[in-house]
């Protein structure tokens, strides 16, 4: 059978399921008060495109820093990137952003909110981030290192042209996952009142009462953001691929 | 070339392990010999007896704990910066994970000349055509790694110490991870490159061919020298009584 064929089957059977689903609830419809609110949704869409790439942005170098720290040899910056790491991902995000935003931002006199949402995002995003660069640096093996220095090239040129080639191809199909999740992730800057998407859709909700046509669109909006960044990994991760000997 | 190695010592540290304190390791402990003027010294000895730490110092790649090693009246830098040049005119091959897995075998020989020497694409390209074709590597130049079997990837590596025209090779146990059928490949591929007049330190378990291509041979053995000198005597006269025992043991056949 041909996988696009299997694709086909599964999500038809999966519409399926949802639609009866939403057969059975008790339910009054009611499109054409949240078409009024097309243009909302819309830049609420961008919004978080724009946030969306900001914050993958921001985050790979937040990770990247991080994860360097994390081997630096250095105890005080190890400490640091550790502490930072566990912290990050001990605590949930809602948390991070209303302290990060009302108490840390005001402190220092941030007062842009898009700004301090995507910083935040990136904190965020970068501690996983960084756990996963350190786990691809360290899996290229030893031998390779030295090899690079028996052939007489410096530490810089052996992290770019041995290590990082090969990390990159390890940490890819990780990447991609968190960059998805990151792009799910910024629907919570809603609670510091970044008119973003899913601010959108609670606005648009509570202005028409219609609960499943505000967040139906939201989740298609999602899904039309995550399943190209999918594409795109698959296809990296292909294009970057080759045996490990 | 000449080599005089002069109270070698190098010690590891070693972590606490079940119930172990943690403590040094000494791996060599003030190993002391010198060579003739040779082609091709051999290090032979018992697995863990200190060869291998010693080939490494010798290539440049660990700094010793204490004592000097000089080749050709030439003493080895003690800074990173002075022994990364040293390591750039001279080639060092290692048991196994030589070539770089994300570059096919043509890129792996280019990289040093390219990134290391400063060979233009052209000139490195024509500087490995010759050779590829001489040790029939040719028609492998464009697989990855992978698509190698061990012995290839062996010689591509060997290759690879080769076309940077070092003054010197250092082989750590070459044919170690191989197969019988592929040691032969290789070790005929060493052979062919002692032919040519390339100098060599080797580290290996292949006693036949120690014999066959050794000017000199130290067995080594818990750290230190047991035995050092020609090649002829070494085996056909052998006084050191651990000597005579381990070429009991590994020439029985």
């Amino acid at each position: 059978m041909s996988r696009w064929l299997a694709h086909l089957i599964v999500a038809t059977l999966f519409a399926g399921g949802i639609a009866l689903a939403f057969s059975r609830v008790d339910y009054e419809w009611n499109w054409a008060a949240v078409w009024d609110y097309r243009q909302r949704f819309f830049q609420g869409w961008l919004v978080t495109v724009a946030i969306s790439l900001a914050a993958l942005v921001t985050s790979t170098l937040v990770g990247s820093l991080a994860a360097v720290m994390l081997r630096s040899g250095n105890a005080l910056l190890e400490a640091a990137a550790r502490i930072y790491v566990e912290v990050i991902r001990g605590t949930p995000l809602l948390v991070q952003l209303l302290i990060g935003f009302y108490v840390v931002a005001t402190a220092v006199g941030l007062g842009n909110r898009y700004v301090a949402g995507v910083l935040l995002l990136s904190l965020f995003s970068g501690a996983y981030m960084a756990e996963i660069f350190r786990g691809g640096l360290d899996a290229i093996p030893k031998a390779q290192l030295d090899s690079a220095r028996a052939i007489g090239l410096t530490g810089r040129q052996s992290l770019w042209l041995v290590v990082l080639p090969q990390a990159v191809r390890l940490v890819l199909p990780a990447v991609a996952g968190q960059l998805v999740s990151l792009v799910k992730d910024s629907s919570l800057l809603s609670v510091i009142a970044i008119s973003e998407f899913t601010l959108a859709a609670q606005e648009v909700n509570s202005f028409t009462y219609s609960t499943l046509e505000s967040y139906l669109p939201l989740a298609v909006g999602y899904l039309l953001l995550t399943l190209p960044l999918s594409a795109l990994a698959r296809w990296l991760e292909h294009h970057f691929r080759y045996e490990t000997a | 070339m000449n080599l005089v190695v002069t109270d070698l010592v190098q010690r590891f540290p070693v972590r606490a392990d079940r119930g172990r304190p943690a403590g040094t390791a000494t791996v060599l402990d003030r190993l002391s010999f010198k060579t003739g003027e040779i082609g091709a010294l051999v290090l032979v000895g018992p697995s863990g007896g200190g060869k291998s730490t010693l080939l490494r110092i010798l290539a440049g790649l660990d700094l010793p704990t204490a004592g000097t090693v000089s080749f050709d009246g030439e003493a080895l830098p003690r800074d990173e910066e002075a022994l990364r040049r040293y390591r750039r005119t001279v080639g060092t091959v290692f048991q196994a994970y030589n070539l770089f897995p994300h570059l096919t075998a043509m890129d792996n020989l280019l990289l040093p000349l390219v990134h290391v020497h400063g060979l233009s694409d052209r000139d490195a390209r024509e500087r490995v055509r010759e050779p590829l074709e001489r040790f029939r590597l040719a028609e492998h130049a464009h697989k990855r790694p992978a698509e190698l079997s061990g012995g290839q990837k062996q010689r591509i590596a060997i290759l690879r110490a080769l076309v940077v025209r070092p003054r010197r090779l250092f082989f750590d146990e070459p044919t170690s991870a191989l197969d019988p059928e592929m040691r032969a490949e290789v070790l005929e591929m060493i052979g062919e490159v002692r032919a040519e007049g390339a100098q060599f330190v080797l580290v290996t378990h292949e006693m036949a061919f120690a014999r066959r291509v050794a000017d000199e041979i130290a067995f080594i053995a818990d750290g230190t020298v047991l035995a050092a000198g020609s090649a002829k005597e070494f085996f056909e006269q052998p006084t050191e009584p651990r000597v005579r025992s381990f070429l009991q043991l590994t020439m029985a056949t």
